[in-house]
């Protein structure tokens, strides 16, 4: 399995044409105290780049996109009940949804965990 | 929260406040705000907030503009800016006030004290330079009006504000004044502090108890770590004091209160002075007499929202499929725990208990009109005082 990441703070592990996704430490660091995902419906299909789920924090909405075009196969349901799980792990348990990619090509363009340091020390 | 965007103000470059370093050495996450650097959260607003309601927390207000006002009939000058009674203001007491325009919309919101010698008003950080301008219109030239733009403002919040504050021993300075601890709700006095002046006021901006400190900007870090070495004290960024002021239900200018909307709709006839509702004599007096005679169409109310979803400013507000309204200020409510809102709705829909429902990204959510504040208000009233 491969871990990929975006510059919009997204990470991507790679299983076969299985992507799950999630949103980095340092994004949830950013973002403080989320109360809410919503996120897309299974079935539901994305191009790269498209609104795929929405986190509230206690001061604002931010937009989750597809890091790669898919469909959505799963989405991570435990954190309807409990979205802080996003704050307290937010690279494992608090991943958000799966999608099965239609261009497994469109990954090549992302970051490795290494890249992604260095991208996130620089800002 | 994008406080600034709205209002129009544009403000660059991003200025710095007395407690900057201070902040960033403690940690705070620093945010342009009102063209100002200030720390939006330091640990996390989720638990800034409750600590506030339980215990006490610092706040860097120091971007608010702190105007004396002086000269003769100072007090009845300003009157004819604002609705509240000035003239029988008493030396060591504040009103909370709304300057107006011709039209009756609200300018800004302000707390006005009676300094004795002078009067003292704490207005909004995004407003100060307009509402200064708007005074030196306004005032005769024998009225000086001082910035007070060196100086900061700390405000300290929380039950145990009291506790923390009497520990730093402030003297009264002047005669007759009391101890911080025995200053009630809307009083305030000077103090000296060692030999550094306070102006200490017993007001806030989240419902709770607390105090509102005017400092010299070279005192300001040797005051607010003083403060924060008392146990019951944490820092506590803009995040949390939006939440809080909220919960308590106090509107924000810019977002609930615009130069679109009038006193009696906003649900703040309170602060138009039995006096001035019969004598008017003040910029906007027409529609303030109008609506209180003729209730206005829409008003201000708080919503609770079912569910987990947050209802934000610009989410559309309806009464089965017709748009009564649109929330002007939203989120989560930390205390609650539940999703609470502001907004703005036909009068017809805005009793108490009215059901409603809210847009947010194409979803109807639930909602519900209900008497703010959404957390009861713990401010320590002296008996007789008001």
């Amino acid at each position: 399995m491969s871990r990929y990441f975006t510059d919009e703070h997204e990470w991507i592990d790679v299983s076969g044409d299985i992507a799950t996704v999630g949103i980095t430490e340092y994004a949830q660091e950013q973002l403080g105290d989320i109360v809410f995902v919503e996120l897309p419906e299974e079935g539901k299909s994305f191009d790269k780049g498209d609104d795929a789920a929405v986190v509230e924090s206690v001061k604002a909405a931010s937009d989750i996109y597809a890091p790669a075009s898919g469909e959505v196969v799963e989405v991570n349901g435990a954190l309807e009940e409990e979205p802080g799980l996003v704050n307290s792990d937010a690279e494992e348990e608090g991943w958000f949804f799966k999608l099965r990619l239609t261009d497994p090509s469109e990954l090549e363009a992302l970051m490795d965990e290494g890249a992604y340091k260095t991208f996130v020390a620089g800002l | 929260m994008s406080e600034d965007s709205s209002i129009g103000i544009d403000v660059t470059p991003t200025e710095v406040l007395p407690l900057d370093a201070w902040h960033r050495a403690r940690g705070g996450r620093m945010v342009d705000f009102a063209g100002y650097w200030l720390p939006v959260q330091y640990e996390g607003i989720m638990a800034e907030h409750l600590w506030t309601r339980e215990s006490a927390g610092l706040f860097d207000v120091s971007h608010m503009g702190q105007l004396k006002l002086s000269g003769p009939d100072a007090a009845a000058e300003l009157e004819k800016l604002l609705p509240g009674d000035i003239i029988g203001l008493k030396p060591g007491k504040i009103r909370y006030s709304l300057f107006l325009d011709e039209n009756g919309g609200v300018l800004d919101d302000l707390m006005v004290t009676n300094r004795g010698d002078h009067l003292f008003l704490i207005v909004n950080g995004a407003c100060k330079w307009d509402d200064i301008a708007h005074l030196r219109e306004h005032l005769p030239d024998e009225i000086d009006l001082n910035h007070l733009d060196e100086h900061a403002l700390l405000a300290l919040q929380g039950p145990k504000a009291v506790d923390a504050l009497a520990r730093l021993g402030l003297a009264p300075a002047i005669d007759g004044a009391p101890a911080v601890e025995a200053l009630g709700f809307m009083e305030a006095a000077p103090y000296q502090w060692d030999d550094r002046p306070l102006g200490v006021s017993r007001s806030g901006y989240t419902g709770e108890d607390g105090y509102e400190i005017s400092v010299r900007a070279e005192d300001a870090e040797a005051l607010a770590t003083a403060l924060l070495d008392q146990p019951e004290v944490k820092p506590i960024g803009l995040g949390a004091r939006d939440s809080l002021r909220l919960e308590a239900g106090l509107p924000l200018y810019g977002h609930d209160l615009t130069p679109d909307v009038s006193v009696i709709a906003a649900g703040l006839g309170f602060a138009v002075s039995k006096r001035r509702r019969t004598e008017g004599g003040f910029l906007g007096d027409a529609r303030v007499q109008a609506e209180l005679a003729i209730p206005p169409a829409q008003v201000r109310v708080g919503l609770t929202v079912e569910g987990r979803l947050p209802a934000r400013e610009g989410a559309a507000i309806f009464s089965g499929d017709r748009q009564v309204g649109t929330i002007t200020s939203g989120g989560h409510s930390p205390t609650l725990g539940v999703p609470i809102a502001m907004g703005w709705v036909d009068a017809a829909s805005a009793a108490p208990g009215t059901p409603l429902s809210i847009e947010v990204r194409g979803k109807r959510l639930g909602a519900t009109v209900t008497s703010m504040p959404f957390v009861p208000h713990r401010y320590v009233r002296k008996g007789g005082s008001k």
